[in-house]
């Protein structure tokens, strides 16, 4: 029972926060609603019994990501975009995809039976050292590939941003 | 303990939302967020069904996504910020050089 009313707050934070990352006008605002809707999927990773998972999304995402966001926005000084006009789509073309997509969770939510699938019965937090041990025994592979492509991506923003001065 | 069909609905829910925001935004750093915040709905439904099905495939695909989020952020702040000093546009239906 506590820990549904705990999924209910973080779910409704984390939609209104949600919400408001998409309609507010100030880039800044946005970026710090953001910021509120990635601490609540954190809470979310916490109550699915994923401490480490938590972990990493507040250190990447809040601390990594949020930070490089907030200092394009500072950098590239966004004040006349704030008085963009919002939903000023002239096609129906957008509402259709919102649409087509919407009715394809329903169907796939309230129309199979996902809960069946459910095979947990222990509530204990998965341990960090079992989930080194698959990381770097089962998935080395895919751990050094996506370490390369850290790297390109480093050198690659650098290269960007640098040739644009000279 | 909390139904899974929650947890899907929540992602879903979020990830509608992203969408709405690539769809119906102009701004370029908003629309990045709001993929920013698709990824991290796809985050929540792989750790549902990660946790609910006892199966640790499921975090190790979301911290893979974490990472290739944080590049992709690195990469495109980097064009945005290049593109900016450049031709100065701050919207996405500015960069029309391709006829897209």
């Amino acid at each position: 029972m506590f820990e549904q009313l705990l999924f209910i707050l973080f779910s409704v934070a984390a939609i209104g926060s949600a919400l408001a990352v998409v309609t507010m006008r100030n880039p800044v605002y946005c970026a710090v609603s953001l910021v509120v809707c990635l601490f609540q999927v954190a809470g979310l990773f916490m109550l699915l019994r994923s401490p480490f998972l938590a972990v990493v999304q507040v250190f990447i995402y809040v601390g990594a990501v949020m930070v490089l966001f907030l200092f394009a926005i500072m950098l590239l000084d966004m004040k006349q975009i704030r008085f963009e006009r919002l939903f000023s789509a002239r096609s129906w073309v957008p509402y259709a995809v919102l649409a087509g997509i919407a009715i394809e969770f329903l169907a796939v939510i309230y129309g199979g039976g996902i809960d069946a699938l459910m095979r947990v019965s222990s509530t204990e937090a998965v341990e960090v050292k079992t989930f080194g041990k698959v990381l770097f025994t089962e998935y080395l592979l895919p751990f050094e590939v996506v370490s390369i492509l850290l790297l390109v991506a480093m050198v690659g923003a650098i290269v960007m941003v640098k040739r644009s001065k000279g | 303990m909390v139904p899974l069909s929650w947890y899907i609905g929540v992602g879903s829910v979020l990830f509608l939302i992203g969408v709405a925001g690539v769809l119906f935004r102009r701004n370029i750093i908003v629309v990045l967020m709001s993929i920013e915040l698709m990824l991290n709905s796809v985050n929540i439904n792989l750790v549902a069904f990660s946790q609910y099905m006892e199966d640790l495939r499921g975090q190790i695909f979301a911290i893979f996504t974490i990472t290739v989020a944080a590049c992709e952020v690195a990469v495109a702040l980097g064009i945005l910020i290049a593109l900016v000093k450049s031709r100065s546009v701050h919207n996405t239906d500015e960069i029309d050089t391709m006829k897209g």
